[in-house]
């Protein structure tokens, strides 16, 4: 039997205290024990990006970061970037674009590309492309996503200028 | 998968880390990016007793130049060196090998000592210290041992890190002026492990390539040096000269079949990163090709 270890930390931007047993990965912790399902379980091996979060501002696959590694650290999911407004131009072009289909990557999807466009306001084709290579989705063929996450960069940097 | 149980122990240094190591010895496994480690576990491939954390230890992490030496932390992310200006200026091949490692949300946890200690014979990272003849250095409760990377590795997923000892830090001489380096590697797709690929530093002398090490990836059970070719290519380069470093690679390389190629198509493959790699570093374009090898 192994000892649970606590942690404290906040997601999106609520503080959390825990007791987690060592073995459990970000995305059980958030899924089963805080109950926020946004962030989806594919691969569990780091392979399929469903899982992606920012971790202290950068994204991470939260399958491969064990929740007692999050101690004093800022989580933000999926629910706090769609709470704050933060990404909902970015998600109103996956719709209008048909970026998604069974929804299943979207989570992951948005929080990769939204990385890709807050480091690079007028990416390529081919650099979204490379971004999001770590995303698997099933559904759509990735052209649509390509063409959302390019649509979004030409406003964000239009409303810039 | 889920990972079986573990007990969890955080360092806060090194001399507890080691200390730590010592006293679970085979049982624990050294947690840092957990970017390998993590996939084993939760796949089951790996079931430690004890995960001793040393994620936290600042002193493991950072670039510094100390002389004409290159000093990387054990700790430091793939995401660090991406972007560091040190590793621009002064280790152009980790800074060619980094956007082809992994994908952007694994090099923000990946660490480049967790690669190494991780061996996996298709990663870039074992094959750039080869090309870069870096020097490991370890630590353990018995005091410093410093390793070249051409006696680290030792097989697949093999090096020749004890059961106590600690990957600290990374040493290489920083580049000099007429040294060159090529960094190249064939994937399905970006981010990709590789079905081969080359790393590789040269000291150019006139217009002729002087020391030159070739480093491969993804071909046979571990990153390998390939001293026979690259002894080829100490003279004037012909397209014969290429042809014949060509042809030495089936006795320096041991290439391995899988699912994704044969071993007849990684020769292949590894012998027009070869040609390739011979043009660029000599900064021309590519010669005609007069015999195949």
């Amino acid at each position: 039997m192994t000892t649970a270890v606590p942690i404290t930390l906040t997601v999106n931007g609520e503080a959390v205290e825990a007791r987690v047993n060592p073995h459990t990965h970000l995305a059980d912790f958030l899924r089963d024990t805080l109950g926020l399902t946004g962030t989806h379980i594919g691969c569990e091996h780091g392979v399929c990006g469903a899982c992606t979060l920012r971790l202290d501002g950068v994204i991470v696959r939260s399958c491969l970061v064990l929740a007692v590694q999050t101690d004093k650290a800022r989580v933000e999911t999926i629910e706090g970037l769609s709470d704050s407004g933060e990404i909902a131009d970015l998600q109103t072009a996956f719709r209008d674009r048909n970026a998604l289909q069974c929804g299943y990557c979207t989570p992951g999807m948005l929080i990769a590309a939204d990385d890709l466009l807050r480091r690079n306001s007028a990416p390529s084709r081919d650099e979204i492309r490379e971004h999001l290579s770590g995303n698997y989705c099933r559904c759509t063929g990735y052209q649509a996503i390509v063409d959302a996450v390019e649509v979004t960069a030409r406003s964000r940097s239009g409303a810039k200028a | 998968m889920k990972a079986a149980a573990f007990d969890y122990v955080r360092a806060t240094g090194v001399e507890e880390a080691v200390k730590l190591l010592a006293m679970h010895g085979g049982g624990a496994k050294l947690l840092a990016g957990g970017q390998s480690l993590l996939p084993a576990l939760n796949l089951r491939l790996m079931a430690p007793e004890v995960l001793i954390d040393i994620g936290g230890i600042a002193s493991l992490r950072g670039v510094h130049i100390d002389g004409g030496t290159m000093k990387i932390g054990a700790l430091t992310r793939h995401a660090d060196l991406l972007v560091s200006p040190e590793i621009a200026a002064h280790a152009p091949l980790l800074a060619k090998a980094m956007p082809h490692i992994a994908h952007p949300a694994i090099r923000n946890r990946g660490t480049i000592g967790g690669s190494l200690a991780h061996a996996d014979p298709a990663s870039e990272l074992p094959a750039c210290v080869l090309a870069l003849g870096a020097t490991l250095v370890l630590h353990s409760s018995r005091g410093e041992r410093r390793i070249a990377a051409r006696d680290f590795f030792t097989g697949l997923y093999q090096t020749a890190l004890e059961a106590d000892e600690l990957l600290a830090r990374i040493e290489f001489p920083a580049l000099q002026s007429g040294e060159r380096v090529y960094f190249r590697e064939f994937a399905r797709r970006m981010g990709d492990y590789a079905i081969v690929g080359l790393a590789a530093q040269a000291k150019l002398e006139g217009d002729r390539i002087g020391t030159l090490r070739l480093a491969y990836f993804g071909i046979g059970e571990r990153a390998t040096l390939c001293p026979a070719a690259a002894g080829i290519l100490a003279q004037p380069i012909t397209p014969n000269v290429v042809a014949d470093a060509q042809a030495a690679l089936s006795r320096d390389l041991q290439p391995h079949n899988d699912h994704q190629a044969s071993s007849a198509t990684r020769l292949h493959l590894a012998r027009v990163l070869l040609a390739r790699c011979v043009d660029d570093l000599l900064g021309r374009p590519a010669l005609p090709e007069r015999r195949s090898a």
